[in-house]
């Protein structure tokens, strides 16, 4: 058709060396390298307290609270559930794998247990997906979180394959090669690995069709019907793609704490991803693991400042609440909106809306 | 009827678009009532009414955004009553909306992307577009040709209303469209935009046939040549466009009221 085979060659300026560029813009910035840096010597700064009790632990939670961010952000599907499906895969690594609850563990090795854990969450992840899906805003939340309280209740009172509300205690964790891998510092470098694979997979797949495709469900899924797609059949593609990021996040939790109990898959835990995702950011895959940091800061340090305060040290959730009111309150995206339009002030003040990450 | 009755009321296998005995029903409201319509391939027709005469509604039921009630729809000779939208749209149809329906957070280029990509296959892709893509380059052309090379890297929201129409038109055209709806694509277009819009329809290959909704006549019958005159959900008239045009029912219920 004469449209589309009009002067084609304007298209062509392009050059080689910019292949890269256009399939990874991200790494065009210092930043990005700085922060490689400095989390890849993080073991030669911080004590086996920090490496494991903060960073790890951001690490995890900031890598479920991705799989959100995925779904909320590119795909406009609040899923409360996440936290369930990263300790769905958690208790698959307890069940498939070795602890000492030799009555249900199977006693798989790590290496086939893994997988399994990981293959099954992702599944149980696509068929709530398949239920939310039918549903739209406050619908899809209420579903998830359906299935997450029930999910909670229902290891409380299964003892034949999820232990009860004592859960499954002193799972396995790998080790080969002569490494343990449960040890400081290998586990932090494992944690950091798999959280880097998953932001990058969700940074690099926002830019491909697939991602590409899911921002258009959420700005306009009807459009999106109206030019060939699937719209329910991308979304639950959305779903499973977040699964198998939230399952690798529980997989490394029940790693770290290698217990799991019904008490890890609260409703309380899976707001908690939300508030992570949402203090963070929801616009960008960095946003979770900010929010995360935040978090976990404030879970570790809050209790000895309130009590260096004369106040009871469990009411750090209070602070966290209080932050959490404040960031919804001046800042929409989070502390990744704050930041940018901070910088948008610092740096160009004439030039509004220059980058336009952030949504109105 | 008249003597160009024949013409269109000619019901076959080699129509583009059939629509026989079409009703929506909304509650107790029908939209639609019995709408029999058959447009041949490459044909292109004006759909003319009043606002609330069924014209949004009938391309609702074509493109399955509501099915209808009751009827039957074919394109191109295969029953698509009950296929979802996205099925029709892959067979060759499109659509523009009336309300510009884009995607504000996307780039220009991103929005021209997805039509390219809705339309073939890899729409669940993992791997980004690399700088030969087809596709990518299908979408460039396609921007180039509505005008929008300029803004092509701006996000949509940011575009002024006139852009986002051609935008709206763009999307229309990704692809290999055999036949396309186009519901009010000249509104809230100044003069020159106009001219552009008239000159990509009447610049569209020959075989691909299509039905325009639009209250400017002056756009209406410069690239149409057949025009549907529907009132009250129902087909009030079919003929030429110089016959609608003098008909003296038709001026009275639409051309007299519109033009005070």
């Amino acid at each position: 058709m004469s449209l589309v085979q009009s002067a084609p060659e304007t298209t062509q300026p392009a050059a080689a060396p910019r292949a890269t560029l256009l399939a990874w813009p991200e790494f065009n910035k210092p930043a990005v390298w700085l922060v490689a840096v400095i989390l890849l010597i993080m073991p030669f700064i911080a004590s086996g307290f920090f490496l494991i009790e903060i960073f790890a632990t951001t690490l995890i939670l900031g890598t479920i609270a991705l799989s959100l961010m995925f779904l909320a952000g590119y795909g406009g599907m609040v899923s409360l559930m996440q936290l369930t499906i990263a300790g769905f895969a958690a208790y698959m690594v307890a069940v498939f794998g070795m602890s000492a609850n030799t009555n249900i563990s199977l006693g798989w090795p790590w290496w086939l247990a893994t997988p399994m854990a990981l293959v099954l969450a992702t599944i149980f992840g696509t068929l709530g997906g398949t239920l939310a899906v039918r549903t739209e805003g406050i619908y899809t939340i209420m579903i998830t979180l359906a299935i997450g309280a029930a999910f909670y209740y229902f290891t409380n009172q299964n003892w034949a394959i999820f232990g009860g509300h004592t859960g499954i205690n002193t799972i396995a964790t790998p080790k080969f090669w002569g490494v343990d891998w449960r040890a400081d510092v290998p586990y932090y470098y494992v944690t950091l690995g798999v959280a880097a694979f998953c932001y990058f997979a969700v940074q690099y797949v926002s830019r491909a069709p697939f991602g590409l495709a899911l921002q258009g469900v959420r700005d306009n899924p009807r459009r999106m019907a109206a030019l060939g797609f699937n719209v329910n059949a991308h979304r639950v593609a959305a779903y499973a793609f977040a699964s198998f990021i939230a399952a690798l996040g529980g997989v490394l939790q029940v790693w770290n704490y290698r217990q799991i109990s019904p008490g890890s898959v609260s409703v309380g835990a899976c707001i908690d991803i939300l508030i992570i995702a949402v203090v963070g950011g929801i616009t960008r895959p960095i946003g979770p693991y900010i929010g995360a940091f935040i978090f976990v800061i404030l879970r570790t340090f809050a209790l000895d400042l309130l009590v260096k305060l004369g106040l009871d040290g469990n009411r750090f959730r209070l602070l966290i609440g209080l932050g959490f009111l404040a960031i919804v309150f001046w800042s929409s995206d989070g502390v990744i909106g704050l930041w940018e339009r901070w910088r948008r002030r610092a740096t160009t003040p004439d030039k509004r809306a220059v980058g336009g990450h952030g949504h109105g | 009827m008249d003597s160009a009755a024949p013409r269109f009321s000619a019901v076959g296998a080699g129509a583009a678009l059939e629509l026989r005995g079409v009703t929506r029903l909304f509650g107790a409201l029908a939209a639609l009532t019995d709408v029999t319509i058959t447009v041949r391939p490459g044909e292109r027709r004006a759909v003319l009414g009043s606002n609330g005469a069924g014209k949004t509604t009938l391309f609702n039921c074509v493109t399955g955004d509501f099915p209808p009630s009751s009827g039957t729809i074919r394109f191109f000779g295969e029953d698509i009553t009950h296929f979802p939208p996205y099925e029709r749209i892959r067979r060759g149809l499109r659509r523009t909306y009336q309300i510009s329906a884009l995607f504000p957070g996307l780039t220009v280029r991103d929005n021209v992307y997805l039509a390219c990509r809705g339309v073939s296959r890899g729409r669940y892709s993992f791997l980004r577009p690399g700088t030969n893509d087809a596709l990518m380059s299908a979408a460039e052309t396609l921007i180039q040709a509505v005008h929008l090379t300029a803004v092509k890297e701006q996000r949509v929201a940011e575009l002024a209303h006139g852009q986002q129409r051609q935008l709206e038109i763009a999307l229309a055209l990704a692809g290999a469209p055999r036949f396309i709806l186009f519901d009010e694509p000249a509104a809230g277009l100044s003069p020159t935009e106009r001219r552009e819009l008239i000159e990509i329809l009447t610049s569209l290959p020959a075989h691909i046939g299509y039905i325009i909704i639009e209250h400017d006549m002056d756009v209406a019958l410069r690239v149409v040549e057949s025009v549907t005159m529907m009132h009250n959900g129902r087909v009030f008239k079919e003929g030429l466009p110089h016959e609608i045009e003098a008909d003296p029912e038709v001026q009275e219920l639409y051309l007299g009221a519109g033009h005070e």
